[in-house]
């Protein structure tokens, strides 16, 4: 009895060395588990898998360093597979301090896949509006993105020619941590017809279903489980599918603490 | 005319936009191109608000000594430091986001870091207050405990370890139960946001003004 009372007044500093060493110990030990694919993530792979070369594909990057760990690998394998399959990504986004951030895994994969930027990709940068920079590519791009985000206007690039408005994108990919994929959809998808799937956090994941399941979009990479598939289904494991043993371990001992907590909790009431 | 010269302007544009909605094609389409641009604009110019409003804020906290003022000067210099690389990157590279400049330096090695750092805690405080508070008090609330810890186990590799079907009771719950309340809520919401954009636009909502 009195080691289940004491199991109900866990100390909380007991708590985060515990959650700490049950992330930190799996990635220093380098555990592995498979990893099963999801529908959705398989349907994401498949829209792109499906495009034909030469496609243009527009990357939004709405997440900053909070959501690195979980949308950094999604996006590293995304344009993996778009430069595999010689695609052209335009890159922009809307939030600020997020953008640099994706620039650097933008030119690591580039120089890895042997991309050229202006040919294969290109980086608009960021503008002030959201949904207005949203609907405004609707009709021309230039008129919010004049310049590239080191100032050069982006008719000077090659792949840039014909480049108009959603007519000329095949697909929307967005990479989220809050609201902005529902904009997308709200805004953009149904409006223009465009395709569109997500890569958001594990905890916006299950805001989009119903868009999933209504067929506004044609597929969803859900936090780091989704990154870790995605991974697997280009073909290259890395940070996602290396984390999923720390996950799973963290997610065991959350519970466990769960558990620990209604014992005790039943136990007092009893007392009572 | 001090309120009705904006509740015109927001007529009349909420007006166009909903239109050109329905037919994009000029003059409306133009218009309400030119409309999203002015709109940006605008957006942009809220940041130099928001800065604004973040200095007074701390400069006020600094001289009247409040509580935590010395926090107050980390901001203020935070504030100085990244505006001054920015203009010398800019200056020296044509644009603050050359790999090699002040800017992005403070970026990667101040920034970045100190999100994450802010961002990783949550893990360690979310942990202690699912064991403090996730009690399974009613018959809803162990509904709600159940299916989370599907959810969670379900949402790992180490669930299928487990037991197969966690992953599948996972989804299940996932798109069925969670999708129908999701909906509900949803369609609410947005019929509610619909009603609220039509007050706005014919002037009946003017809480805005205020």
């Amino acid at each position: 009895m009195r080691i289940l009372d004491r199991l109900a007044h866990i100390d909380r500093r007991l708590i985060f060395l515990t959650i700490g060493l049950a992330v930190a110990i799996p990635i220093i030990m380098k555990l592995k588990m498979p990893i099963r694919i999801s529908s959705e993530v398989r349907s994401a792979y498949e829209t792109i898998e499906d495009l034909p070369e030469g496609s243009v594909v527009l990357a939004s990057i709405d997440y900053d360093a909070t959501s690195a760990p979980e949308l950094t690998p999604m996006f590293r394998s995304f344009l993996r597979q778009c430069f595999r399959k010689k695609l052209k990504v335009v890159y922009t986004g809307h939030i600020a301090i997020g953008l640099p951030l994706a620039q650097f895994d933008l030119d690591m994969i580039a120089t890895e896949c042997g991309a050229v930027y202006g040919v294969d990709y290109i980086n608009l940068g960021y503008r002030p509006g959201y949904t207005a920079v949203m609907i405004g590519i609707g009709r021309e791009i230039r008129d919010f993105f004049a310049v590239d985000y080191r100032g050069v206007p982006v008719d000077s690039f090659p792949m840039m020619e014909g480049i108009h408005n959603y007519g000329d994108i095949a697909l929307i990919v967005d990479f989220a941590h809050g609201l902005a994929a529902e904009y997308w959809i709200q805004y953009v998808v149904s409006r223009f017809g465009v395709r569109m799937f997500a890569c958001v956090t594990g905890v916006m994941a299950p805001t989009l279903y119903p868009y999933l399941q209504a067929g506004q979009i044609t597929g969803i990479i859900g936090g780091l489980q989704g990154a870790a598939e995605y991974e697997v289904l280009v073909g290259q494991p890395e940070s996602a599918a290396f984390g999923m043993p720390a996950q799973s371990i963290a997610h065991l001992f959350i519970l466990a603490f769960i558990v620990f907590g209604n014992i005790g909790y039943f136990i007092s009431r009893r007392k009572k | 005319m001090k309120r009705e010269v904006p509740i015109i302007i927001t007529f009349l544009t909420g007006f166009l936009c909903v239109i050109a909605f329905f037919i994009p094609h000029p003059p409306l389409g133009d218009l309400q191109q030119r409309f999203l641009v002015w709109y940006a604009i605008v957006y942009g110019f809220t940041m130099v608000l928001g800065l604004d409003s973040l200095l007074k804020y701390n400069v006020k906290k600094i001289t009247q000594r409040k509580e935590g003022w010395q926090y107050s000067y980390v901001l203020l210099f935070g504030l100085a430091l990244v505006l001054v690389t920015g203009f010398q990157s800019w200056l020296k590279y044509g644009t603050p986001f050359e790999l090699r400049s002040s800017f992005m330096y403070c970026y990667i090695h101040i920034i970045v870091p100190l999100q994450a750092t802010m961002f990783a805690l949550l893990a360690f405080f979310i942990s202690s207050a699912a064991y403090r508070a996730f009690r399974a008090r009613t018959f809803e609330a162990t509904l709600l405990l159940v299916a989370a810890a599907i959810v969670m186990l379900g949402r790992v590799p180490i669930g299928k370890m487990i037991w197969s079907e966690i992953p599948v009771v996972s989804d299940w719950l996932l798109n069925i139960p969670q999708l129908a309340a999701k909906r509900g809520i949803q369609i609410g919401v947005y019929l509610g946001g619909v009603v609220m954009s039509l007050r706005i636009i014919l002037g009946i909502e003017r809480t805005y003004l205020t």
